[in-house]
């Protein structure tokens, strides 16, 4: 098993399900000729040609709309949105036609699309660019909506969501890229619906997914060697739909549960996580759920008001020690 | 274009306007939900079109104004109005409605309600006709306030750009829902405005068959012919409001009058009735044939078909079963 980074393990289901469907292509802004902002297109263009791994004009509703026709007949678009910020312009085509496309045509047209976008909050590039849109995503019926926290799931993820027939939104992060992480070398299909522990525990569940994955386990690790406390983490790495049943096992065996995510509080993972654990095992728990999220305001310029806006692995900890009194 | 061929002509855009008539009186009626726009005084457009191009071959896509677009490509008239009927035997088993008919197997990929937003769609198609190597081409048709969204400028940019198998169908029928194209658009001629994006376009009377089917097919050899993308637009008019929500008061009796006396229908009837080629009786008798249809087969059909079931109420928001879904179970 190899390690290998972020960016590559894209680079290499991009490469793969190229190689194993001519009807795969790839598209967005810069991701040919310049291999991608992000590199998880790199060298493909030469590879595959402009036909295939195609640098689209910044017409992002225009180009998601247009990656969502092929889908109608046969084509398995890969479509690489810059930014998050940007889905925004998308949204039209995403929401309104790839979701619901199956439905309202009863069955008869589907749009296996695929759509990638880092989201989150980097550094200093101010409230236009630090947009976390999961929770837009989510909530979209019709669109499966997952969000790797590793390279390995960032590897397995693309390459079932590019084979499954259903539109796939990949939430991806501004500062994972470079991240490294085993990945198999053997080819590998991650599961688009479920959740993993990432780390087993007994004492309290701590749910993150994506960038949230990491401070839950560095928290926990503080938690383990400062205070005795044994923190589970389990890694939401699909949002649409949320593993009801895995987050019931978990908080029904830790009997207390954080729920941590980069984003603002209100109608997120967190406000979602928490209704399932009140649906589910209410009277599993020993205390009150607990959210640790972003402040509900656009991401400031500023350095130090930027790291306040957001949580981290200290918040969490906090968090924990407040449940539990220490 | 012989006789024959036009009489065929006549009946099917006479059976699309008492198509029309007959949701008219089914939404008066309340056995019709929702939305429903209307196709009357546009038959010409559609009909023209596609008789240029190849029904059930060529990948059409279009707003929501789409039920005629729909019966044209090769749906079944029953099964469009079972759609409006909202039973399971719709063409959308009930799940779409009016705005979205869709009959894949005859490529008509549906109609979507959102202005503009089938531009893209159609692209989209041409992209992968393209990357298939088919004869196919892929048409779309909208209305002329479609032409003011943004998708219309950042796709007809694309379509250039990447030399499209794509026509584009502007049905210029002057209103955006209940405001005139001079009081929405700054370029009242369609056809000029795509002259950004270096693509061949062409103005057509939409009220006369015969001259939609001539530019349509300039059009159509032209796209299929390898050449990118095309721009048509037909100059027309709808004899009905936007939709049923429509009082349709924002319109001068004039201008009505004037484009009524400009009815594709009894444009071409009257040309065979000159011609000798059909008498009035025969039109009536076409007519009454219709209608028969019409009360006959496709009402009784949507009226005694089953509602869909309760228990599928989510059936088709995902795919069923997909083994990726698991990770590849396989």
């Amino acid at each position: 098993m190899a390690e290998i980074m972020f960016w590559e393990a894209l680079r290499r289901a991009h490469d793969e399900e190229l190689a194993n469907d001519p009807l795969v292509i790839a598209m967005g802004e810069d991701i040919g000729m310049a291999g991608g902002t992000y590199k998880a297109t790199k060298g493909l263009y030469e590879k595959y040609g402009p036909e295939r791994v195609i640098d689209t004009p910044i017409s992002e509703n225009g180009f998601t709309g247009l990656a969502i026709g092929a889908s109608f007949i046969g084509v398995r678009p890969i479509v690489e949105i810059m930014s998050v910020n940007f889905a925004w312009l998308a949204l039209d085509q995403i929401a309104n036609t790839a979701a619901k496309v199956r439905y309202m045509s009863g069955g008869q047209l589907e749009a296996p699309v695929v759509i990638r976008s880092p989201g989150g909050t980097a550094h200093q590039l101010g409230s236009q660019h630090s947009a976390r849109m999961e929770k837009v995503f989510m909530g979209i019926a019709g669109l499966r909506v997952v969000t790797p926290s590793n390279p390995r799931q960032a590897y397995g993820l693309l390459k079932s969501a590019v084979r499954c027939n259903d539109p796939v939104f990949i939430n991806e992060h501004e500062l994972m890229y470079n991240m490294k992480g085993e990945v198999p070398d053997e080819e590998y299909f991650h599961p688009l619906e479920g959740s993993e522990v990432a780390r087993p525990g007994k004492d309290v569940t701590l749910f993150g997914y994506n960038v949230s994955v990491h401070w839950c386990l560095q928290a926990a690790e503080v938690l383990a060697r400062e205070y005795g406390i044994d923190a589970e983490v389990v890694d939401l790495f699909a949002l649409n739909p949320l593993d009801r049943a895995g987050i019931r096992a978990s908080a029904s065996k830790t009997h207390r549960a954080v729920v941590v995510e980069e984003a603002e509080a209100p109608v997120g993972v967190g406000s979602e996580v928490m209704a399932i654990l009140n649906e589910e095992c209410f009277f599993e728990l020993d205390a009150a759920p607990v959210r640790v999220t972003a402040r509900n305001v656009p991401i400031p310029y500023n350095h130090t008001l930027e790291k306040a806006a957001i949580p981290n692995a200290k918040d969490v900890v906090a968090a924990v020690r407040k449940m539990f009194g220490k | 274009m012989n006789a024959a061929d036009k009489k065929r002509l006549l009946r099917e855009m006479l059976f699309a306007r008492r198509f029309e008539e007959r949701c008219y009186e089914a939404y008066v009626e309340r056995k019709i939900g929702g939305f429903l726009h209307l196709y009357p005084g546009q038959e010409a457009c559609v009909h023209g079109v596609m008789e240029a191009a190849r029904p059930g071959h060529d990948y059409v896509i279009t707003g929501y104004r789409d039920h005629i677009h729909a019966i044209k490509c090769g749906a079944d008239p029953k099964a469009v109005m079972a759609e409006l009927f909202a039973k399971e035997t719709g063409s959308s088993k009930g799940r779409g409605g009016s705005m979205h008919i869709f009959d894949v197997e005859n490529h008509f990929m549906g109609g979507y309600a959102l202005v503009g937003g089938p531009f893209p769609l159609a692209a989209g198609m041409a992209k992968a006709i393209k990357m298939k190597g088919g004869d196919e081409i892929a048409i779309c048709f909208l209305g002329d306030a479609a032409n003011n969204q943004g998708t219309f400028h950042e796709t007809l940019n694309m379509a250039a750009l990447w030399k499209l198998p794509v026509l584009y169908v502007c049905e210029n029928n002057l209103y955006g829902i209940g405001t005139r194209i001079d009081r929405s658009t700054a370029v009242i001629d369609q056809s000029k405005r795509v002259c950004g994006y270096d693509m061949p376009s062409a103005q057509a009377d939409g009220q006369d068959i015969e001259k939609v089917m001539e530019a349509a097919k300039v059009a159509v050899d032209h796209v299929r012919g390898g050449n990118g993308p095309y721009f048509l637009e037909l100059l027309t008019y709808r004899y009905r409001g936007h939709s049923m929500s429509d009082s349709n008061a924002y319109r001068a009796k004039e201008e009505e009058k004037e484009w009524g006396g400009r009815d594709p229908i009894i444009m071409l009837r009257d040309r065979l009735i000159e011609a000798g080629e059909m008498t009035k009786d025969d039109y009536k008798a076409m007519d009454t044939e219709v209608l028969d249809e019409i009360e006959n087969e496709i009402i009784p059909f949507a009226e005694s078909s089953p509602e869909p079931k309760l228990e599928e109420l989510e059936k088709y928001v995902l795919a069923e079963n997909d083994p990726y879904v698991l990770g590849g179970a396989h």
